[in-house]
């Protein structure tokens, strides 16, 4: 009974971070490699960008089994909030909860993600729809700049000592704060 | 290509990321306005499991299920792409919330306007592809 409470409660980090490296050493030992923003390149292509620049020209069939994780995340996105789940809420910071409130968003203590920004009414707004757009502008560009992205870098590449990725992973942080410090407040 | 692990690895991974709420837009606010330890806590316990694992795999140079040895590409020595584009992902993450992997489970958890995201996450790295030959590296 309390194995079944605890799956249905938020996970605590010092089970999930493992997890998370449990999730890069599979792949290590299936003979590939923990990096989920080379499926983006890899959607580029098979939408024809090869035509457009080499750098989506190789043979993105090597990369079908990164896509399979790809479509495993989403599944187990699926299963965790439908039925792994009871309408879970993130217990965050109550001086985190007055922020938000304080820059519109209503919803940190009923919902998962922002409503504001995921709720349905998100595509009736043209606001909303260009934070989105360029959020995700931002993380696909840098993504590919560095050659990857939290998995990538934060993870795997710094599991292995690796300098790179440690300048990458920095870089991450310089640019969540200088978003969330300097840009909210012009935005929200 | 032995799809079935690769789907049970990718369902495991989504999982875990919507139960420990690395795809939680919150989180990532909190995080960085280091009102809480939870995603330090889980991106470090991740890599302090991950050196570990990694440091196995080296010293026991072990082989993968297809015999053949586990080899982590080394990346080219460079600060320019790894500094600029780490900065621009970064802009990205707080903005948006999410990264690749969360956005594909958002997916799942059935949030429709991560779509808009994930279509601005193409085409940014079509432009990347793009301009990338302008760009220091």
């Amino acid at each position: 009974m309390y194995m079944m409470e605890s799956i249905f409660a938020p996970w605590p980090w010092y089970v999930s971070g493992p997890l998370i490296a449990f999730t890069m050493f599979s792949l290590l030992y299936a003979g590939k490699n923990f990096g989920m923003s080379s499926n983006l390149r890899t959607l580029c292509t098979i939408c024809g960008a090869d035509k457009t620049s080499d750098f989506f020209r190789f043979d993105w069939k090597n990369q079908r089994w990164n896509l399979i994780v790809m479509v495993g995340a989403i599944i187990g996105g699926f299963v965790a909030s439908r039925y792994l789940s009871d309408n879970q809420v993130p217990d965050i910071n109550p001086k985190t909860i007055d922020m938000l409130r304080e820059s519109g968003f209503e919803s940190a203590v009923t919902a998962y993600v922002p409503a504001e920004l995921f709720g349905d009414q998100a595509f009736s707004s043209p606001k909303t729809i260009l934070i989105l757009l360029v959020g995700g502008l931002l993380v696909g560009f840098g993504a590919r700049y560095a050659g990857g992205c939290t998995s990538g870098h934060s993870i795997s590449g710094l599991s292995n000592l690796q300098v790179p990725s440690l300048i990458a992973t920095i870089g991450f942080f310089i640019g969540g704060l200088l978003m969330v410090h300097l840009l909210f407040p012009l935005i929200f | 290509m032995k799809a079935l692990r690769y789907l049970i690895i990718g369902t495991f991974f989504g999982i875990v990321m919507y139960k420990s709420e690395a795809a939680s837009w919150f989180r990532i606010y909190e995080m960085f306005q280091f009102q809480s330890i939870h995603m330090y806590g889980l991106m470090g316990s991740a890599l302090a499991v991950g050196v570990l694992l990694v440091q196995f795999i080296k010293k026991k140079s072990l082989k993968d299920i297809n015999h053949q040895p586990i080899v982590i590409a080394s990346k080219e020595k460079s600060i320019a792409r790894y500094l600029f584009g780490g900065i621009i992902f970064g802009l990205g993450w707080a903005l948006a919330g999410a990264c690749p992997g969360p956005m594909f489970v958002l997916t799942g958890a059935g949030y429709l306007p991560i779509l808009i995201v994930i279509l601005g996450a193409i085409a940014g790295t079509w432009i990347y592809g793009l301009l990338k030959d302008r760009l220091p590296h």
